[in-house]
């Protein structure tokens, strides 16, 4: 069963004025089958948390252990944590002109899964797929992500997840921007995902909105660069009440 | 008349990029336009025209001594309905479609002496392209080439520049009413090749042009493609591509000369560059004359730098003399391996080298697949694939 440790993780980006730690010290373990809600302010470091574990270069990694079964995510290439099992569904995905979302993902399902899928039961299990989270076929003949609107870009992300099947998927704002609609569809997808319990999976939310969609097992209120509380599904409802004004103050004094 | 707006060039940089805020595109030039070469000052390199270009590369072709000698092989296959000739210097369609606007090209024009001649006659519709076949073999010429095609005609021209020489030449597109004329030029030269062209198309009253010009090879390579539009109505493509290598020269100076009503431009070059020492440079001048009233342009040039020690050099240039036109417009960037793009296709575990190919194919393929040409297309695929294999 695979498993996700986070342990005593420090991470720092460079400023103008130096290095800044946004990460300070954070320690979570997700398992598969488990749904994990990190909730928190804007600035708290949830974003940082997610591109880290993805190996986004812009991330420097002062301190702490990341393992997946026990195998040293950080020492991995950004590639390597992909074909390892870790998905990050962003927030902003590039535009890359000139690569059409069918070519990419193949190239992807061919990494990920070590052989290229089958021709015929590849193009039926993407046209599935793409139907389920109601996206037109002439979507996999355009540029990746290019023109594409906020909420096909998150269909896209969701479609990449379903098919690219990772043990530990991250997702970061995958409801932003969304209008109801978008959100029930692209909530769909992932509750799909779940529902194998193949997956372990980080909801990363500014909004208790998704919550009514996916449920989550656990919830953790991030703030100032480490969780700052967890609890059960509750906990949300308590921010949806309160906001994170507890957490922004008490962080200062904490 | 309106006063001539000059506007300077945008770019963004990130490689090295060198943006000149010019003067009108007639008084930058040393000298004006001549079949004669006498009428050029033998270039210094300090000329506008000149500045970019390393003259001690061009064999003598900038200064009268390099002799013609051996020179190159011109092999035309034409479906049937087309005429071949080779004729002398005295013929009508010689210089029709364009004067020299420089040096090298008014050498080329004092110096040819035989012309070769495609033409395809009026209301012809070609099935098949002509093919050219341009081969050197160590040699030194000037050349004259003229594709004329009568009114609504329709031809597809690849020009295929093989092998290694030191050329200079000529290349007149004489477009008639309602034609239509693709012309491909494809410079894959061997590496010491020195390549000096200017492309002359004169387009018809509700003519069609498209060029595509692509540069691979050579040690230098400029070419200076010019259009002009003998009637109202007319319409141009110009499509580039290049790949910039180790200590190659490759040159792309094109000249829009609105000068005609209603008629169209759109041009865009896209370039990749590798290896210490590699030089692009792109000039997109389109000037926009007081009687031009009605005219739609674009250009757009687009540079991406593979690695450390690549130059660019990038200047689109837009003079309006009217404001009655349909649309002005330019863009020029020149980019470094987009990092955030290579990290999603990583992110998505394709591996380091393959997410560059991507990007890089990527980066073509929306110009490869304006071309139109499968064949063509296949080529120039299968031609990027092959530079990249040898730079990742």
């Amino acid at each position: 069963m695979a498993t996700l440790e986070i342990h005593d993780l420090h991470v720092s980006v460079e400023a103008e004025a130096g290095p800044r730690e946004i990460l300070k010290g954070v320690d979570l373990t997700v398992k598969q089958g488990e749904t994990h809600a990190i909730m928190g302010p804007n600035g708290s470091g949830k974003s940082t948390l997610a591109y880290s574990l993805a190996g986004h270069p812009k991330y420097r990694i002062t301190g702490g252990t990341v393992t997946l079964d026990g195998e040293d995510v950080l020492a991995m290439t950004v590639d390597e944590r992909a074909r390892a099992g870790v998905f990050l569904a962003m927030q902003y995905p590039v535009e890359v002109p000139g690569v059409s979302v069918s070519n990419f993902l193949r190239t992807s399902a061919t990494a990920v899964r070590g052989e290229a899928p089958k021709l015929r039961t590849w193009v039926k299990e993407v046209r599935e797929t793409m139907e389920r989270l109601q996206m037109d076929p002439a979507f996999a003949e355009r540029n990746l992500n290019e023109g594409f609107s906020g909420g096909e870009k998150k269909r896209h992300e969701i479609l990449q997840l379903e098919l690219l099947k990772p043990s530990i998927a991250i997702l970061d704002e995958t409801d932003s921007g969304l209008d109801v609609d978008a959100l029930r569809v692209v909530s769909e997808g992932v509750n799909r995902v779940r529902g194998t319990g193949e997956v372990g999976t980080l909801l990363i939310t500014h909004y208790t909105r998704i919550l009514r969609y996916i449920k989550p097992d656990f919830v953790h209120v991030f703030a100032q660069g480490r969780i700052a509380e967890s609890g059960g599904a509750e906990l949300a409802d308590k921010l949806e009440e309160e906001g994170y004004e507890a957490y922004v103050k008490g962080g200062v004094t904490a | 008349m309106a006063e001539a707006q000059n506007i300077p060039a945008g770019s963004t940089t990130a490689g090295s990029i060198a943006v000149a805020a010019e003067s009108t595109v007639a008084t930058r030039m040393s000298a004006p336009p001549s079949y004669d070469v006498a009428d050029f000052p033998v270039p210094h390199g300090r000329e506008e025209e000149w500045r970019f270009t390393p003259l001690e590369r061009l064999r003598g072709l900038h200064d009268g001594t390099a002799v013609a000698a051996d020179g190159v092989t011109v092999e035309v296959t034409a479906p049937d309905g087309v005429v071949v000739e080779t004729v002398g210097r005295d013929d009508a369609r010689i210089g029709k479609a364009g004067t020299p606007v420089d040096r090298v090209a008014a050498q080329a024009f004092s110096s040819f002496e035989k012309a070769s001649v495609v033409s395809v006659p009026r209301e012809t519709v070609l099935s098949e392209p002509i093919r050219i076949a341009v081969h050197g073999e160590g040699g030194t010429a000037y050349g004259h080439q003229i594709v004329e095609l009568g009114a609504f005609a329709e031809a597809v021209v690849v020009i295929d520049h093989t092998g290694d020489a030191v050329l200079a030449a000529n290349v007149d597109y004489l477009i008639g009413d309602g034609a239509k004329l693709t012309v491909v030029s494809l410079q894959d030269w061997d590496e010491k090749a020195v390549h000096v062209a200017q492309h002359n198309a004169l387009v018809g009253r509700d003519a069609s042009f498209k060029s595509v010009v692509v540069t691979f090879g050579g040690d230098v390579v400029r070419l200076t493609p010019q259009v002009r539009y003998a009637a109202p109505g007319g319409e141009s493509e110009l499509f580039g591509l290049y790949f910039t290598d180790r200590g190659q020269h490759q040159e792309h100076r094109l000249f829009v000369d609105h000068d005609a009503p209603h008629c169209k431009s759109n041009a865009a070059y896209k370039g990749a560059l590798q290896g210490a020492g590699a030089h692009a440079v792109w000039i997109g001048d389109v000037l926009i004359r007081a009687s031009a009233v009605g005219t739609d342009t674009y250009e757009m040039n687009r540079n991406l730098v593979l690695t450390d020690g690549a130059r660019v050099d990038s200047v689109p240039n837009l003079e309006i003399e009217t404001g009655e036109i349909v649309g002005a417009g330019h863009a020029s960037a020149t980019g470094r391996f987009d990092d955030e793009q290579l990290f999603y296709l990583m992110a998505r575990g394709i591996p380091e080298t393959e997410a560059r190919r991507l990007v890089v194919r990527g980066f073509f393929a929306e110009l490869v697949q304006k071309i139109g040409l499968p064949d063509v297309e296949e080529r120039l695929m299968t031609k990027i694939e092959a530079e990249l294999e040898a730079s990742v």
